[in-house]
């Protein structure tokens, strides 16, 4: 991400800028985190019916350094919670957080003393996927709202890099 | 089945605390003392012949006293019939049994479980730590007077 | 110091498999210590998953738990809840009728073949042989139609409800459950193809994990795992519960108790599974009725007593507020579970409210056994450990 401080904010940064994006969404490689129930239906997403490959999104990376997007599949327990910032922090800019199932964006039924309220008490979450468990086509919804969101994707602008080292200095 | 019943109350007379059937079970209540020789007779003996436990259960009966308790759900491959052992362990000196993990190996993790949510000590345990919470947790989530969301 | 001195002293080394890790099933968490690649010790670490459902359900109705049973092990959903219902119809006396028994035991066992083909395509997945996922998830999307056809929900239909079921079949399904199960046999066919003599899976999977009968019974395992080492037990047959007696299966044995063998037993397990559905879809016609009992603890009244009569209306009134309320007492109720023995120990002391509810998980004992079938072994097979163990850490966690 150094290029943008040599180019400035012109034409020719906005086209370089919608190529990225669209390169990007394109190919956004998923982390391998499934933890619970919802990640049978990641599998499922990623299989033959659902098959998320024509997305390019069929290389599930196992490590962190390789990974775009982190799927946070499945009710985030407090003895697994600082397995899950490490593999955060591990992770490479850009990255982006998939809050999937209902555990993880806020609990769901498991209101306990074991269980994290959802995951975006630790981690700032792009898009919020709700169900127990989403059915394949609510992942794949969800994601697409997540490419939209990366098509749109600034990342050359000063305000954007602002926003950004903010954002890495509250987590 | 009656036979363990009628096994122990031959060998253990004075260790049988109550006999009770309910819904065709049978639950046995024996005192905690001689815990391991009374398993250990179960399974041994030729007509009981119960070679193989189902789970270990911690029990906290919170407004009784006593509080705690174990119960034992054992299965017999032979005749294809179960027994439920059950004892109530003396509130003073926090609740302690026998482990029976010289009877079955796979007491081991049951009883790991019930030290971890309940609290319940096994003398002779081989290894006895948490297994489900993080090792540096605070109180035993399990019990009566341990709130649900957790302190 | 002498050059050959330091050379000569060795170290263990302590490797962390997991929580994060593509093998390992979801967040399981082995300590390995190895001497190059020979395991010398290894200590499952689990709890990562751990929800707290047993002190959940301390604190619902009977009714409201049923939610938190079916996301025990969740590849086979149904069957948790079944176990449950039967625990809970055990301790209220109840006696559910034939055709929702009927029912019940199809769902239970096409929840048994989902399950094994999720375990069959994980399992070759893990130790290189990513084609039969695909194969396997192709026939497990069918099931998962079924359930979605009963009950909305794809994964976890709830429909075994505490005296019968949430309601009848709806129509479209007995075709749809016929054509599954015309076209299985064949299917299950590719799965052999793929791997049954195939070298690879035979040298990565013979002589792995070998244990005795005596020491399946003394490690507690149960199910596909016990019956691969050639115990005879299988608890449909054995303690019948849900009419299983009038059905008419075989137990498939193991003989060398490796993983291997226990691969067969399940592929096996598949079609005899396959077997039973087809005896409940060929009865089914000849059994009408009701698929709930019509015992006022238990059901909701029929509507017109409920608008006409006052003993209706306060009837479900109390079975709304406060749920079910079985008598004091304590029950364990255990079942054939695709992973082995599932056991509830439900405890009541007279209230909606279970006093204890303490679940028996097959696979937190299943995985108990893991240090003593790693010792001696390499690396590698500690993943075909993992796999042919069927572990589903929310039933090891609960």
């Amino acid at each position: 991400m150094g290029i943008e401080e040599h180019l400035g904010y012109n034409i020719l940064t906005t086209s370089l800028e919608k190529l990225v994006d669209w390169g990007r969404k394109s190919s956004l490689w998923p982390a391998t985190f499934g933890l619970a129930c919802c990640a049978i239906e990641m599998i499922c997403t990623a299989a033959n019916r659902w098959d998320i490959a024509r997305f390019g999104m069929e290389a599930f990376r196992a490590s962190p350094r390789q990974a775009d997007v982190i799927i946070i599949a499945g009710t985030v327990c407090k003895k697994m919670m600082p397995a899950i910032e490490r593999i955060y922090e591990q992770m490479t800019e850009p990255k982006w957080v998939i809050a999937m199932g209902a555990c993880a964006c806020s609990g769901g039924i498991f209101d306990s003393y074991a269980v994290v309220q959802g995951i975006d008490t630790y981690l700032p979450v792009d898009v919020y996927v709700p169900g127990c468990p989403p059915r394949p086509e609510g992942l794949l919804y969800g994601i697409l709202k997540l490419h939209e969101q990366i098509l749109k994707d600034p990342f050359l602008t000063k305000k954007y890099r602002e926003r950004l080292a903010l954002r890495q200095e509250a987590v | 089945m009656n036979k363990a019943a009628e096994l122990l109350q031959e060998k253990f007379p004075e260790e049988v605390v109550e006999v009770a059937e309910f819904r065709g079970e049978t639950t046995i209540t024996v005192k905690p003392g001689r815990i391991v020789d009374i398993c250990k007779a179960l399974r041994d003996a030729n007509e009981t012949s119960f070679r193989y436990l189902s789970m270990i259960a911690g029990m906290d009966y919170l407004p009784q006293s006593p509080r705690f308790g174990v119960v034992y759900s054992l299965y017999s491959h032979r005749n294809h019939n179960r027994v439920t052992l059950k004892t109530l362990l003396p509130d003073e000196g926090g609740p302690v049994i026998d482990s029976v993990v010289p009877v079955w190996a796979t007491a081991n993790w049951h009883e790991r479980e019930a030290y971890d949510l309940l609290g319940i000590r096994f003398r002779g345990h081989p290894d006895l730590r948490r297994i489900l919470m993080p090792e540096d947790w605070v109180g035993h989530p399990l019990r009566k007077d341990y709130p649900l969301r957790g302190k | 110091m002498n050059g050959a001195e330091t050379m000569k002293r060795t170290e263990t080394m302590l490797l962390n498999l997991g929580p994060s890790h593509p093998s390992t099933h979801g967040v399981l968490r082995v300590l390995l210590e190895l001497d190059g690649e020979l395991i010398l010790r290894a200590d499952p670490d689990i709890g990562y998953l751990h929800r707290g459902i047993e002190k959940m359900c301390e604190n619902r109705t009977y009714h409201k738990c049923m939610p938190l049973m079916n996301r025990l092990d969740y590849l086979a959903g149904e069957v948790n809840n079944f176990g449950f219902c039967l625990a809970v119809e055990k301790l209220l006396d109840v006696e559910v009728p034939k055709r929702a028994q009927y029912i019940r035991v199809m769902l239970v066992e096409l929840t048994r073949i989902a399950s094994h083909l999720f375990w069959l395509g994980t399992h070759g997945h893990d130790l290189g042989a990513m084609t039969p996922l695909f194969y396997a998830f192709r026939e497990r999307e069918k099931i998962m139609d079924l359930c979605e056809m009963v009950s909305g929900a794809r994964m976890f239909p709830l429909y075994c409800r505490i005296g019968g079921l949430a309601g009848d079949l709806p129509e479209g399904f007995i075709p749809a459950a016929w054509d599954f199960v015309k076209t299985f046999p064949e299917k299950h066919q590719d799965y052999h193809n793929l791997l049954t003599k195939n070298r690879i899976w035979i040298e990565r999977t013979k002589g792995v994990g070998v244990m005795t009968p005596d020491e399946v019974l003394d490690w507690g395992w149960s199910g596909p795992m016990a019956r691969g080492s050639g115990v005879n037990w299988d608890l449909r047959r054995d303690n019948p519960y849900s009419s299983y007696e009038d059905f008419d299966f075989v137990v498939p044995l193991g003989r060398n108790g490796d993983t291997y063998d226990r691969y067969l037993v399940r592929m096996e397990e598949m079609l005899q599974a396959n077997r039973i559905v087809r005896q409940v879809l060929e009865r089914l016609p000849d059994l009408p009725g009701d698929v709930k009992v019509q015992d006022p603890r238990v059901s909701l009244p029929p509507k017109d007593a409920v608008y006409n009569d006052i003993a209706g209306l306060i009837n479900h009134f109390k079975l709304i507020q406060e749920g079910i309320t079985p008598p004091k007492g304590e029950v364990y109720q255990c079942i054939e579970a695709p992973k082995g023995e599932m056991g509830f120990y439900v405890v009541s002391d007279g209230s909606p409210q279970p006093f204890r509810l303490k679940i028996r998980g097959p696979s937190f004992i299943n995985l108990s056994a893991m240090d003593k079938l790693s010792r001696g072994r390499l690396l590698a097979d500690a993943i075909a450990l993992i796999g042919t163990m069927d572990i589903v850490l929310a039933d090891v966690d609960r």
